[in-house]
């Protein structure tokens, strides 16, 4: 099912939570709604969801306005970031619930129940847990017991929020992942919210960045992370050397003194040599060399005191012989150049 | 483990062992000389002249009728109560609305108010002389010094008791497991049955236990409005007065007794409640 949202705004008293959001969904896809804390990201899932009234705007399932229907009455499935499983039932009556409680025309007979959960439970790797509460289950298994619940009711759409917000470093890879693998088998249209771009970029088909209440960008992760459409998008989807500069017939330069222009590059983007190769090389001070982890980390400060990272291979490090305290030149191979947090170049 | 653990632990609190005897010592003296002597007391003089005087003295038919009337006020104030009690709690705990600490503070009004000012307050409304006296006599309702009144006056006293003990308990498990059941496609009846009542069901048994202790032990306000007619207006708590007043020792101490029983009893389901919740708070960690 396709989803739709038309100019939607929401405010909490005099905070802007949504300010004018429109945004599709294609069915099937896998979308993740990408921001920092305060962005509006989860207040524009709940309003998806109908857990949260919108001031105005509307949400659209597969072209029908839902803007007056209840959450019981959009057939949404929802996973709470904190799981929000039932604590007095079982993982079978978890997942059993939203078959349980259909009016008797509706609600399939006790045998059809059993197996449908079972079946789920098989998808979740978690059979053998059914009679368990969720507090005997780890953080990871409560998260695949909230999925599977929200399954269980043959929902229109998915919508997740912060679904491995909770979760250690490790368990959050794995379940990844299978939320990636899961979709590919369901196949039903999936939103998720969460704050961690890695997550973001590896998981979705698109990527929604919001800030401010706004979306700043839509498109596939490739899309966003390559061509970033603002300064904010481009800060927020990986780690950046912030300089000043301006562009001189179509070439960009790096300044020391504020000129408007803001000249954004990434820390794999800066070649480093012992020689200035190009008019935008700086000399810089080394300042500290991180070699623990598949790319070495330097930091080092411009002749200006500016701050800068730069990572670069192993075998590049092994190379240069570079040291602390030496002085050495850094050079761009890619930038962008923003002004008014608009690129120009 | 690798790491050897010392045999022994200092406790974290290491006071001399002189400190902690005398604190034992000075908390169960009191308990003693406050409680377990006035309690034992109750009992030694209800039995003071043998089972058969002790059992006479519920052949009174003016004793049996407070024992009635006892349960007849705690029958209908606790249900009430345990009513309102849920709305209360459930309103306060689940909701933003506006004049919400003002709800707040009105739930416990019952607990700073004298009794006795409640039932004044009760006569003044409701007397022959009060606000509403004119009206109700016209009509033949008599509220005051009658069973109407003492039901009141009971209500009064005891609603607090059942949204004090919810009301934590719901403001602490806030609204997720509402919501996800809303998004399963339960009903709000469906939802408060099978998620947020399993939620709370021992705290909700703890408080009408609580709620009906009181109901049956309440004597201020219900004395107020009561009127103190033999056989018809007199509570248990009212009945124990009289009996004491016209020197009937035994029979004041028997009625007196049952109250007695009904705390101990109310204590035994409380600890029964605490240990099952901390039993099965243990068994799913």
């Amino acid at each position: 099912m396709s989803i739709a949202v038309r100019n939607v705004v929401k405010k909490f008293g005099s905070f802007s939570a949504l300010d004018d959001v429109s945004l599709d969904i294609p069915d099937g896809r896998l979308v993740a709604l990408l921001g920092p804390s305060g962005s509006g990201k989860t207040t524009l899932l709940r309003i998806i969801a109908g857990l949260e009234n919108a001031d105005g705007g509307e949400v659209r399932f597969d072209g029908l306005d839902m803007s007056r229907r209840s959450a019981r009455e959009r057939r949404v499935g929802f996973v709470f970031q904190h799981y929000a499983l039932f604590r007095h039932m079982t993982v079978f009556e978890n997942v059993a619930f939203g078959l349980r409680v259909r009016s008797r025309r509706l609600r399939p007979a006790k045998d059809a129940i059993r197996a449908r959960v079972f079946e789920l439970l098989d998808l979740i790797q978690l059979r053998n847990q059914a009679g368990r509460f969720p507090s005997q289950l780890s953080g990871g298994q409560r998260q695949r017991v909230a999925l599977a619940r929200a399954l269980a009711v043959e929902p229109s759409v998915l919508l997740l929020d912060e679904p491995f917000g909770a979760l250690d470093a490790k368990v959050r890879q794995e379940l990844r992942r299978w939320l990636r693998q899961l979709h590919d088998e369901v196949g039903v249209t999936s939103v998720f919210v969460t704050h961690d771009q890695d997550e973001a970029l590896e998981v979705a088909d698109a990527v929604a960045v919001m800030n401010g209440g706004r979306i700043e960008q839509v498109g596939t992760p490739e899309e966003v992370y390559r061509r970033p459409a603002s300064s904010f998008v481009y800060n927020f989807l990986g780690n950046v050397n912030l300089f000043h500069g301006r562009v001189d017939d179509g070439t960009a330069r790096i300044n020391r003194e504020a000129t408007g222009h803001l000249v954004f590059v990434r820390p794999h983007d800066l070649e480093i040599a012992r020689r200035a190769t190009g008019a935008n090389s700086l000399r810089v001070t080394v300042k500290h060399i991180n070699a623990a982890g598949p790319v070495v980390k330097v930091e080092a400060t411009t002749e200006w005191g500016a701050p800068v990272h730069v990572e670069l291979p192993q075998q590049r490090l092994a190379d240069l012989e570079l040291n602390k305290g030496e002085q050495i030149f850094i050079t761009p191979r890619d930038l962008a150049v923003f002004a008014d947090g608009r690129r120009v170049s | 483990m690798v790491n050897a653990i010392p045999a022994s632990f200092a406790p974290a609190v290491s006071e001399s062992p002189l400190v902690k005897r005398l604190l034992i010592g000075v908390s169960v003296l009191f308990l003693g000389v406050f409680l377990l002597v006035p309690l034992g007391c109750v009992f030694a003089i209800a039995f003071g002249h043998g089972i058969a005087a002790y059992l006479a003295s519920f052949h009174d038919p003016d004793t049996l009728s407070s024992i009635r009337l006892t349960l007849l006020a705690a029958g209908i104030a606790v249900p009430c109560n345990l009513v309102f009690g849920v709305a209360a709690a459930w309103a306060i705990g689940k909701f933003e609305f506006f004049g919400k600490s003002l709800l707040i503070s009105l739930v416990d009004l019952p607990f700073s108010i004298s009794p006795v000012v409640a039932g004044l307050t009760y006569v003044l409304l409701f007397g022959s002389h009060g606000w509403f006296g004119g009206w109700l006599s016209a009509h033949n309702v008599q509220i005051i010094f009658a069973v109407p009144g003492i039901v009141l006056a009971t209500t009064f006293v005891t609603f607090p008791f059942v949204a004090r003990e919810l009301l934590p308990m719901m403001s602490a498990q806030g609204n997720d497991e509402e919501e996800a059941a809303l998004t399963l496609g339960a009903g709000g009846w469906q939802t408060f049955l099978k998620v947020t009542l399993p939620n709370v069901k021992w705290a909700l048994l703890y408080g009408v236990i609580l709620c009906n202790a009181r109901a049956m032990g309440e004597f201020g306000a219900v004395s107020v409005v009561s009127g103190h007619i033999r056989g018809l207006t007199n509570t248990m708590p009212l009945q124990i007065e009289v009996l004491y007043n016209d020197y009937q020792f035994v029979p004041a101490f028997a009625v007196a007794s049952l109250l007695a029983l009904l705390a101990l009893a109310t204590l035994v389901v409380k600890s029964a409640v605490e240990w099952r919740s901390a039993v099965l708070e243990r068994g799913t960690k």
